[in-house]
């Protein structure tokens, strides 16, 4: 089992977000988590990447338990078996486009040139390897961020609305692209939209509602 | 003796040439200056005065007083020459360098002054006769060196005193040639250690008048140590009997003794290295060092065997380059009083 | 990891090398004036200390020739034989350079050229050519074919050498110009007369503490390099700020990746650490050359002001660039503590959305300001000693700044209403808009114009006060020294025919009300009821004395035993009178006080008047001053002439004016450049609130013009906000610091014109930062400008 969530509850000052999630994730294994804003989707992606704790209930990734680690901890789970994609400002803006994708690879220790040249060539970034992420498109960038997610060959991709920020036409590329390269990879995929046209071509779904599963 | 408190040595070397022996008196290639030969005959009154052409010189006074308060008293008198190189100019130019050291002992205090001079401009020097060694206001002068007055000052003492010889000089080792080390290094060394001594002490408590016996030693070199001696112990020793002992040991690698056993009248018998013993008995902290200030010195072809002890342990003389050097008693085989000074002493 | 972490993080600096540049350039400016004065100062007390031990025969008793006669080498060795501790002193000017023979075997105890403590081969310093010793750039000043021996602790334009050698450079062979006297001497020493007749011993002068004399002049140029560098420190400010703030996203970026926080926090502490040296060290090489530049006119002014020697090269000395680079490294630790602080606390997925660096609590900023300014208040009102004096500066300092850009809102939204027509409005809108991001460069003008407006008001209130004052103790128009009593009686005959006036000077030392003071003993005359003014007096205070019936004392022993006006004082066990008037005694260290010369004499019968001022008509001076050394056998420099001393003075405060006005420019051009920075920074964040404005119609060149126009008005009326401030910090300078410092309060005068002129110079500064942001505006494609509406985000 690559993913257990089990029993998850999350709570903000105002109002609870998680009130008990439950699912698992096989290796390989492509899931869209959808809901309406609000609906605790995003949360529930940043507890699973360890970028947030859960008030209660475990989160247990890869044989680890999210639950008993430090910041450092998370922070090693995040470097060596997670790779997150937020909806913008993904990239850093003083490292050129070849180096942003080498750069998580490169923290995680297991940078491999010809898997980085290869990705730029499948995501069409090739032309672009000496650019600065500002003088891309919002379509280039989002597939800058892909490439050094999977560069850095995850177990798990976590992806928050990859797409959200991008129009029609541009969001449909950079959604297959990921899809088609996550499957090469066998690794998991946990992709948050509300987009429920990008969520009906995953496989699995998952809507939230209220805090819950619906 | 002696080799002794050479400080003005320091002046004419680079500091870095005083690795070796105190103040560097161990350390010295001959750059011109005369060297002491064993067959010189010491001529008088001409060799009462300088001689420039050798490197180092003193005239130099040590007296055991009683006051008329009954109390013990030391007295110093010392004048060194120094050259830079073996001639005299006239002005300022001179090489030759003068120090003086003056000083009281009293059982319970210590009484130390110091002046430098250059040669040449008159300020200080010795003329053989009629007598006069000055430096400043400080004086040894007489008609000849039978009979002199002596003064000094500094800031909080001074005496004027009056010397009369009471027998003969006494030349040491080789009718004056005195070696100092088994490799040959030597100095012309006499004495004149029968005056009687009288006169005034001011002291910060007040006038005090009086009365000892006192002890002149002229020696002149300009290689006196060997490279390995460190440091010496030098006694002058008065006997209640009328006979004296001058004796040192120059330590070293191996210790290195002389001495002189002087009779009442003045016959003089010089004795071979290792004949006279001096062996520390106890040591006293001062100025940071430990200084022995009680000997067991003995001189077994004469039948002495005495403990030798300081007057006050605190005869420091506190100058540009500091020893110790202070009145003793004497008791044993034969009771006495006497001088003693220890150099290289170092902390 | 941490080199991929590194990597990224200095990234930012490579895209963003303006920012880069903002930081090394605010932080090695602030350094550098700071630096530069530290190394003025420790150059100053440095000579003091040197000049003190070098051979300043000032602290010694001098035998020198009676008029007329002479010192040769008899003398010399009669009084060594006599027994006096004498040594012999040759000088001449040669080829400029003071050149001073010594004896170095009788230099008293303490002088730098004793034997054994400072010549370390003293066969080539006596014999042969000998050598001379001098610092380096003294001997470079000597013709060729002399030894020189460099030495860092010899005073300034003096050379040292053997007096054998002094007297063949000088063509003097037996010559001798004076004798030093060693301060302990034999007890047989025989009198000076019956040795040598001709000759005459003057006492050591009074220990006159240079240091603690020019320490006035210091805490002026202190706190200026103070000032300077907390204007310096503002601009460091905003630079890490904004640093930090655009690199948010990079920080969360790394942090979504699985770098630890604390290895990002760690590895900009190094980062900035680094920075923070580099420019902790291009400040220190600034501060050279500032003070390197300035180092002349401090000279002159210390010189004149007290007589302090000061070289006119420049030691690089750890004592000054060592503390100089800490305080840059503390100054970017302190500046940057905040933005850390920020970062530490900022949640993982807090909005990412790069910021302009701005100053948004503006709330909490009043409350601080106010809380700051109430400390201050209380701390000048109750506080005590100097450490509250400088924390009231701080307080108030930072007080007044943070409170300057509420207090600028303030105007800018009264102007806003005020205004007619759109344009206007818009214009005070997007002033007030900028304001936060502006604060900080604003707030180092405000404190660069409030330093100078503080610093220049101390400078000329002091050279008023002391002016005024010399006007007041100068009265006579001559002063004359008298060696000895016989002496003093032919220059009260002289008076009585030539002078309309002998005013005797005479003192005694005694402990008064617990404090070490000199007592005066004064004679009835006009000269004093007219010119003396006091800080506080009784009426008819001067008929009083005279009636003997009260006594006047000094300001500093006013303050310091506590005493007050109509207090009985105790002057010695057998006379007490009350005190009827407080004089102001500037540059004095220690306490006096006055009495009528007949209540003197009687208190002090052994005190002889060797000193005198005389008055005289303007027309009758050239005689008098014939008289006096005829008759009375006064040398020319026993005769003092109080116009020239007024000369001299004036002169000097003039040198003093160079100094004040060139750290005027430095500092402000600092802040000047701190504001061009932030325009830089700001120019294109501002491009989506002027595209608007673009798009409606208004040309390139208007806005462009129109933004220069907003620097010139936040400019002035940051100039105006910092000149109340810069008055208290004069107030604070003259009437806390320097009391508690020196012991007496400097009058506070005001000097519009000066103010004017500094306001001019921040305006000046303002206008020439906004400059060239407006320029490159004014010529913008308007590509860039139309991008702000494309732009896809």
């Amino acid at each position: 089992m690559l993913l257990h969530v089990n029993n998850v509850t999350k709570s903000y000052p105002n109002a609870p977000v998680l009130r008990g999630v439950s699912f698992d994730l096989r290796a390989g294994e492509m899931l869209a988590l959808t809901g309406e804003s609000g609906s605790g989707k995003s949360t529930l992606l940043h507890l699973i990447g360890g970028l947030d704790s859960a008030d209660n209930g475990e989160v247990v990734i890869d044989g680890v338990a999210m639950t008993g680690l430090d910041d450092g901890g998370r922070a090693k789970l995040r470097r060596d078996v997670v790779g997150v994609i937020f909806q913008q400002f993904n990239l850093i803006p003083s490292l050129d486009v070849g180096a942003n994708i080498a750069f998580h690879a490169r923290l995680a220790g297991r940078h491999d040139a010809a898997l980085c040249t290869r990705l730029a060539y499948r995501l069409g970034l090739a032309d672009h390897l000496a650019k600065y992420p500002e003088a891309l498109s919002g379509g280039q960038q989002q597939r800058v961020a892909i490439a050094r997610t999977l560069a850095a060959q995850p177990k798990l991709v976590l992806a928050d609305e990859p797409t959200g920020n991008l129009d029609e036409a541009a969001s449909d590329g950079v959604f297959a692209l990921l899809c088609e390269l996550v499957a090469e990879t066998r690794a998991g995929l946990v992709l948050v939209t509300h987009s429920q046209r990008l969520a009906a071509r995953m496989a699995r779904r998952l809507n939230l509602s209220n805090g819950l599963i619906a | 003796m002696n080799v002794r408190a050479m400080v003005l040595w320091l002046l004419m070397m680079p500091l870095g040439a005083q690795a070796q022996g105190f103040a560097g008196l161990g350390n010295i290639a001959n750059d011109g200056f005369a060297t002491p030969l064993p067959n010189t005959i010491l001529q008088f009154p001409r060799d009462h005065g300088a001689h420039p052409d050798y490197r180092i010189e003193w005239w130099y006074v040590t007296a055991n007083l009683q006051g008329q308060d009954r109390a013990q008293y030391g007295l110093q008198w010392t004048l060194f020459r120094s050259a830079l190189a073996p001639y005299e100019a006239s002005g300022w130019q001179s090489p030759q360098l003068w120090m003086g050291h003056a000083a009281i002992t009293t059982p319970s205090a210590q009484y130390v002054a110091e002046r430098l001079a250059r040669g040449g401009i008159g300020q200080a020097g010795v003329t053989p006769a009629p007598f006069v060694a000055w430096i400043d206001d400080w004086v040894m002068a007489g008609p000849d060196l039978n009979t002199l007055r002596l003064t000094a000052a500094g800031t909080d003492f001074s005496y004027d005193m009056a010397l009369t010889a009471q027998g003969p000089l006494v030349l040491h080792g080789q009718a004056g040639y005195s070696v100092k080390s088994a490799s040959g290094q030597a100095s012309h060394y006499y004495s004149q250690p029968f005056y009687d001594i009288t006169g005034t002490l001011r002291l910060p408590s007040g006038d005090v008048a009086v009365a000892g016996k006192a002890w002149l030693d002229r020696e002149w070199s300009s290689q006196p140590l060997a490279p390995d001696q460190t440091g010496w112990d030098w006694f002058s020793l008065s006997f209640d009997s009328g006979a004296k002992l001058m004796g040192f040991v120059l330590r070293g690698g191996s210790d290195y003794t002389s001495a002189t056993w002087i009779e009442p009248d003045g016959a003089a018998t010089p004795l071979p290295n290792g004949a006279f013993k001096a062996q520390s008995l106890e040591t006293h902290p001062l100025a940071g060092r430990e200084l022995p200030i009680k000997w067991r010195v003995q001189l077994p072809s004469k039948g002495v065997d005495v403990t030798v002890s300081a007057l006050n342990n605190n005869a420091w003389m506190a100058t540009s380059m500091p020893y110790w050097e202070g009145p003793v008693t004497v008791q044993g085989s034969h009771n006495g009083v006497g001088y003693l000074e220890m150099t290289g002493y170092d902390n | 990891m941490k080199r991929a972490i590194f990597a990224a993080l200095v990234s930012h600096w490579r895209r963003n090398p303006l920012q880069l540049f903002t930081l090394i350039t605010g932080l090695a400016l602030g350094t550098a004036l700071w630096a530069g004065v530290q190394a003025i100062n420790t150059e100053a007390r440095a000579s003091y200390a040197t000049a003190a031990g070098t051979m300043d025969t000032a602290r010694f008793g001098q035998i020198t020739p009676k008029s007329g006669q002479i010192l040769d080498m008899d003398d010399y060795i009669a009084l060594r034989r006599a027994g006096w501790l004498v040594s012999p002193v040759i000088e001449g000017d040669f080829t400029g350079i003071t050149l001073m023979g010594i004896d170095p075997l009788t230099a008293p105890q303490g002088t730098v050229l004793q034997i054994g403590a400072g010549v370390p081969d003293f066969a080539a310093f006596i014999l042969g050519e000998g050598q001379i010793f001098a610092r380096a750039d003294v001997l470079a000043k000597l013709p060729q074919g002399l030894k020189g021996v460099a030495r860092a602790d010899m005073a300034p334009d003096v050379a040292i050498t053997d007096i054998g050698a002094a007297q063949r450079i000088l063509g003097r062979i037996g010559q001798i110009d004076r004798l030093i006297v060693a301060a302990a001497q034999p007890i047989t020493r025989r009198p000076l007369a019956e040795v040598a007749a001709h000759l005459t011993q003057a006492q050591p002068q009074q220990a006159t503490d240079v240091a603690r004399l020019t320490d006035s002049f210091h805490l002026n140029l202190t706190a200026f390099g103070f000032l300077s560098f907390a204007v310096g420190l503002f601009i460091v400010h905003g630079a890490i700020g904004l640093a930090f703030a655009q690199r948010r996203v990079m920080v969360r970026s790394l942090r979504a990746m699985g770098a630890p926080l604390r290895a990002i926090m760690g590895l900009m502490l190094a980062e900035l650490m680094v920075l923070a040296a580099l420019a902790g060290a291009i400040g220190v090489g600034l501060g050279y050359i500032v003070a390197a530049a300035l180092l002349p006119d401090v000279a002159v002014s210390l010189r004149g002001l007290y007589g302090a020697e000061l070289g006119s090269s420049l030691a690089f000395r750890y004592q000054w660039w060592l503390p100089s680079l800490g305080i840059a490294m503390g100054g970017a630790a302190l500046a940057g503590a905040g933005a850390f602080k920020a970062l530490s606390a900022m949640p993982l997925l807090a909005s990412a959305q790069p910021q302009a660096f701005a100053l948004a609590r503006t709330n909490g900023m009043i409350f601080a300001a106010l809380t700051l300014l109430v400390i201050a208040g209380g701390l000048a009102i109750w506080g005590h000693g100097l450490v509250a004096g400088f924390a009231m500066l701080g307080a108030l300092l930072i007080g007044g700044a943070l409170a300057l850009p509420s207090a600028l809102s303030s105007v800018l939204r009264l102007f806003g209403a005020g205004a007619r027509g759109p344009l206007a409005q818009w214009f005070w809108a997007d002033t007030r808009q900028q304001l936060p991001s502006l604060s900080l460069a604003l707030m180092a003008l405000m404190l660069a114009m409030a330093a100078n407006v503080g610093v220049s008001t101390m400078v000329s209130s002091f050279r008023l006060t002391f002016v005024g004052f010399l006007d007041q103790r100068l009265a006579s128009e001559l002063y004359v020294s008298a060696m000895d009593e016989a002496q003093g009686a032919r220059i009260a005959d002289v008076a009585g025919q030539y002078a309309t006036a002998l005013l005797p000077i005479v003192s005694a030392d005694s402990v008064v009300a617990g404090q070490l003071a000199k007592i005066y003993g004064v004679i009835d005359h006009a000269t004093y009821r007219d010119n003396w003014r006091f800080l506080d007096g009784a009426p008819k205070a001067w008929e009083t004395v005279e009636r003997r019936e009260g006594a006047l004392i000094n300001e500093q022993l006013f303050r310091r035993a506590g005493l007050s006006l109509g207090d009985t004082l105790r002057i010695t066990p057998d006379l007490t009178l009350p005190i009827v008037g407080i004089y102001g005694d500037y540059g004095n260290p220690i306490g006096q006080v006055i009495v009528a010369k007949a209540v003197f004499d009687a208190a002090f019968p052994d005190a002889v008047a060797l000193r005198f001022g005389l008055r005289a008509a303007p027309e009758g001076i050239p005689a008098l001053r014939a008289a006096l050394q005829d008759r009375a056998g006064l040398e020319a420099s026993a005769i003092i002439d109080q116009a020239a001393i007024k000369a001299l003075s004036l002169q000097v405060f003039e040198r003093t004016f160079t100094v004040t006005r060139a750290l005027n420019v430095l500092t402000l051009a600092v802040a000047g450049f701190a504001m061009l920075m932030s325009l830089l920074t700001l120019a294109d964040m501002r491009l989506p609130m002027l595209a608007p404005v673009w798009a409606l119609g208004m040309a390139r060149k208007r806005l462009a013009a129109l933004d220069l126009v907003r620097a010139i008005v936040l400019a002035a009326l940051t100039g105006v906000m910092g000149l109340p401030l810069g008055l208290a910090l004069a107030w604070a300078l003259l009437a806390v610091v320097n009391v508690e410092a020196f012991g007496w309060r400097l009058p506070m005068y005001l000097f519009w014109l000066d103010y004017l002129r500094l306001g001019g110079l921040a305006l000046l500064a303002g206008t020439l930062a906004a400059a060239w942001p407006a320029w490159r505006l004014s010529g913008m494609a308007p590509a860039r400008l139309l991008g702000v509406f494309r732009h896809e985000r």
